[in-house]
């Protein structure tokens, strides 16, 4: 339930707002229907980290990922590009998890 | 407690979004830049085409037609020419807006801006060379002319009229990667970019070193090293060419002049190689019976590539060639009627003047017998994430004061700027290069070439010109200072007016020939004219090599076609080994070589002197002349003061006649060594080097292999740019491709009731990596190749090669 809230209003505000926006949105979303914290936090992690692999590889696919595998060689990291996919995934997935996690942290901490 | 765990969570994600938001050091923003939403995954461009498209763009008058070819070349028909600029500048920016961005940025010393200190030196030298005061001159004299003036401004109102409507998410990738935003751009940056064109090309100077030379070796050594006339040369306008006009006087030579000369006192380095090829047969020649016109300018090699291609039509215009991204107008390309092309001069228009000044405070200085006001010029340059940096640079009346003390110069680099001296540059002058061009865009017959060469300025460059009038003609153009002979050749006493420029060479008296009865025109940078010519232009110019096989090709040539000179581009035949080899062989005593040094001394024998990719001859003679070249001037070794070493010229010269020349002997050896020892030892030392570095010779001697060939991100991005490539040619051969540098264009028109143009640039019409059409022409120019140049007649002419049209139109 967290878990599509939080992809779903992410996925709309990728058009209008900035990469960022989605970390108030998981926030706001675990603080309204979060239940635990573990699960807010995965909730909240899962979320972004998929709609980041979808949103790259939208643009990734029909460019037959020739960016991807030029950018890839600037970091520190085997030349696969798929490295560049997981490591943009773990950081949205972060972003999104420590995000809902203070969301549901907020909530309990208001709730008596 | 459960607050504080909430407060503490919601800390610690807002600092990691802080974190990946800011840039360390080097580090890009990391989430900034790697993030889905507006990341560079959004640069990814998809291979498909994009669709037919509308725009309505605010300042346009008309309506515009935009269709792109196969290459996603812009074919833009207009209405009328404020649109036609516009739509250039616009599209230009949608292809190349970082490419402006940081080459204006670095003319413009600002690049500190974006990368912080270490950027710093690099600012300081483009400030203090006068890049910024140059650009503000040049720009007064664009605005100063009505035509100009619309024409800059609607480029400029096109560019910004892409860059308002960009989003973060479409900003060019390398903004994302350094974390910064383009900004509005204004017509200076257009001037800009003919300052640093004057940079590339005509910014060097050897002044310096050569007063150091003269200071070590003396008048008479000096003069007799480096000659004001080559020994191997053939001239751009062909030898015995009539002057058919009334020369002005020749300033004196000043009086510390004389006495440098006759030794009663003793008082950026230029880059050897830099040039380009044109040239144009006559209808005599050519198997159609009409010109053909070739041009390929050498010059760095970058993605971006430095050229962007387009068509550019309005009521007043046809033309097709290459452009500057960031300027208007099409600089190399060709009309319905003619056809034209450039290659630098290298005329001497950068001199260094010692000035005097009264004391410390260097408010006054010394000039034509009496204190004169210096003017000071606050350079004010912002630097990331510090205060920012005010540097006073000091004008006399020549120009300014690069380095006024030794503190100011950098530890590493600019070895070649004098400090004290101030700097007479032509780049600093007052300006309307671009109207050049735009009259050349539209002309239709010799005259109108002509007329348009007078407006030009810097750098002085070899216009070569075809019409369907069945003209051919060259010109050395540009402002040449009127100058006694070598003024300049050493740094000149800045307080005697006698050293000042003198005014100008009249345009219609830089050298020109028109339809020559040999039936060709050419030129590889080499001397202008034969030695009857009036007047000075400079003391050097680069080797004669490429000249002289282009006119001993094009004086056998019969029934030239596209493909004979698409050939004649890709020649790699060396005029340096068939003037020196056979001599160096014979050189060489056999008898003194072990096994292996006699293997590969008959494979040079045997070699074909060509400097072909799978040519293992051309790795050994290029490392066994460099060897020789180095041994014979040893003299000229020095760690501590910068010294100007003599040319390949010179030493092909004391290799073929003079070979007891005291300069053969070695400086460290007690031995008194001739040219005989020094071509042994030098193919000795040459060979075992190889042999050690590669082994037994094979493909890793191939010159291909050997030779480095690449072309790098403009910011040398690791995974941008093309890596090593396997690929012939050198310096000085017409195939010109060393290192990172080489063919940016190659380009041959046949002229003709129907013309037909050919070119190719190594890269693609988009800057963007992320794009199918970044390096789409790579392996074309790679292969020696050409694509035929679509030149349409009209907006609505079929062709299958139209691959999408874009409909413009004013909100």
């Amino acid at each position: 339930m967290l878990f599509l809230l939080i992809l779903i209003l992410s996925f709309i505000c990728s058009y209008f707002l900035p990469w960022w926006a989605a970390a108030a949105i998981a926030f706001l979303a675990a603080l309204f229907v979060g239940k635990t914290s573990g699960k807010s936090f995965w909730s909240g992690f899962g979320a972004i980290f998929v709609l980041w692999i979808v949103l790259a590889l939208v643009k990734s696919i029909p460019n037959d990922d020739i960016l991807a595998s030029r950018v890839i060689q600037l970091f520190p990291l085997p030349h696969q590009w798929v490295l560049l996919l997981l490591t943009t995934a773990l950081i949205g997935g972060l972003v999104g998890g420590m995000a809902a996690l203070s969301g549901i942290l907020t909530k309990k901490a208001f709730k008596k | 407690m459960k607050l504080i765990k909430a407060l503490f969570s919601i800390a610690l994600t807002l600092v990691l979004i802080w974190a990946l938001q800011t840039k360390f050091g080097d580090i890009p923003p990391i989430g900034e830049f790697l993030n889905s939403v507006s990341g560079f995954w959004q640069n990814a461009e998809s291979k498909n085409f994009q669709p037919d498209e509308n725009l309505h763009l605010e300042g346009l008058q008309g309506k515009v037609t935009v269709r792109f070819d196969e290459h996603r070349i812009p074919h833009i028909f207009a209405e009328n020419d404020h649109d036609l600029y516009y739509v250039q500048g616009y599209l230009t920016a949608r292809d190349r807006l970082w490419q402006m961005d940081i080459q204006t940025r670095s003319a413009a010393g600002r690049l500190s801006e974006i990368v912080g200190p270490k950027a710093l030196e690099v600012d300081r030298y483009h400030r203090r060379m006068g890049m910024t005061y140059g650009a503000e001159n040049t720009l007064k004299g664009i605005m100063k002319d009505p035509t100009m003036k619309m024409v800059i401004e609607a480029y400029t109102e096109g560019v910004n009229s892409y860059i308002h409507h960009l989003s973060k998410r479409d900003y060019p990738i390398e903004f994302k990667l350094l974390g910064y935003a383009p900004e509005e751009w204004k017509p200076i940056n257009c001037a800009y970019l003919l300052k640093l064109m004057s940079e590339t090309l005509a910014g060097g100077s050897d002044q310096f070193a050569m007063t150091n030379d003269l200071k070590r070796f003396g008048a008479k050594d000096v003069n007799d090293l480096f000659p004001d006339y080559p020994f191997h040369e053939d001239p751009i306008i062909p030898v015995g060419t009539k002057w058919n006009f009334k020369p002005l006087p020749i300033p004196k030579p000043s009086k510390d002049f004389i006495a440098l000369m006759t030794d009663t006192i003793r008082p950026r380095e230029r880059v050897p190689g830099i040039g380009s090829n044109n040239w144009a047969v006559a209808g005599s020649k050519s198997a159609s019976g009409y010109p053909i016109l070739a041009n390929d300018p050498h010059l760095n090699l970058t993605f971006p590539s430095i050229w962007y291609q387009l068509q550019m039509s309005s009521p007043t215009v046809n033309v097709y060639g290459v452009s500057l991204p960031g300027a208007p107008c099409i600089v190399i390309g060709y009309n319905q009627k003619i056809s034209w092309g450039v290659t630098n001069v290298d005329a001497d228009v950068l001199d260094w003047y010692q000035v005097k000044f009264k004391d410390n405070r260097k408010n006054e200085y010394w000039y034509n017998n009496k204190w004169n006001k210096t003017t000071k010029r606050v350079e004010v340059i912002n630097v990331l994430g510090r205060k920012p940096v005010y540097d006073t640079v000091i004008y006399t009346h020549h120009g300014p004061v690069v380095y006024d003390n030794i503190s100011q110069k950098p530890k590493e680099g600019h070895e070649n700027i004098p400090v004290g001296d101030a700097l007479r540059w032509i780049a600093h002058d007052e300006s309307d290069e671009f109207m050049t061009f735009y009259l050349l865009n539209r002309g239709k017959n010799y005259d109108d070439y002509r007329k348009a060469l007078t407006y030009y300025t810097a750098p002085a460059q070899n216009f070569i010109f075809a019409s369907n009038d069945k003209d051919i003609a060259i010109t050395p153009n540009g402002k040449i200072p009127l100058k006694f002979k070598d003024q300049g050749k050493f740094i000149m006493d800045g307080s005697d007016p006698a050293n000042d420029w003198q005014g100008w060479i009249p345009y219609d008296q830089n050298p020109t020939v028109k339809n020559p009865p040999r039936g060709f025109v050419s030129s590889a940078n080499q001397s202008s004219t034969d030695q009857t010519y009036p007047y000075y232009i400079n003391w050097r110019f680069e080797l004669y090599d490429r000249g002289k096989r282009i006119n001993d090709k094009l004086k056998v040539m019969q029934n030239a076609t596209i493909d004979s000179m698409r050939l004649m581009q890709m020649d790699n035949y060396s005029m340096r080994a068939q003037d020196v080899l056979p001599s160096m062989l014979r050189y060489v005593d056999t008898s003194k070589l072990n096994p292996d040094q006699l293997k590969v001394f008959q494979i040079v024998k045997k070699w074909d002197k060509h400097f072909a990719a799978n040519s293992v001859g051309a790795s050994i003679f290029n490392a066994w002349w460099l060897k020789f070249y180095d041994m014979v001037w040893d003299e000229f070794k020095d760690d501590k003061v910068l010294l100007n070493v003599p040319s390949f010229d010179r030493a092909e010269k004391l290799l073929l006649t003079e070979p007891n020349s005291k300069w053969f002997d070695l400086k460290g050896t007690p031995a008194k060594e001739t040219c005989n020892d020094i071509v042994l030892q030098a193919f000795v030392t040459a060979a075992d080097e190889l042999l050690k570095s590669m082994g037994q010779p094979g493909k890793k001697w191939e010159w291909g292999n050997v030779k480095d060939t690449h072309i790098n991100h403009l910011a040398n991005l690791p995974g941008f740019g093309t890596g090593q490539f396997y690929a012939g040619g050198t310096g000085a051969v017409i195939n010109a491709l060393r290192g990172g540098n080489g063919p940016s264009w190659r380009m041959v028109v046949q002229m003709g009731p129907q013309v037909k143009g050919y070119g190719v640039f190594p890269g693609g019409e988009s800057g963007n990596p992320g794009s199918y059409y970044y390096e789409d022409m790579f392996t074309t120019w790679r292969d020696g190749k050409l694509n035929e140049l679509l030149f349409l007649q009209s907006p609505d002419e079929k062709s299958n090669r139209i691959k999408s049209t874009l409909t413009l139109s004013s909100k």
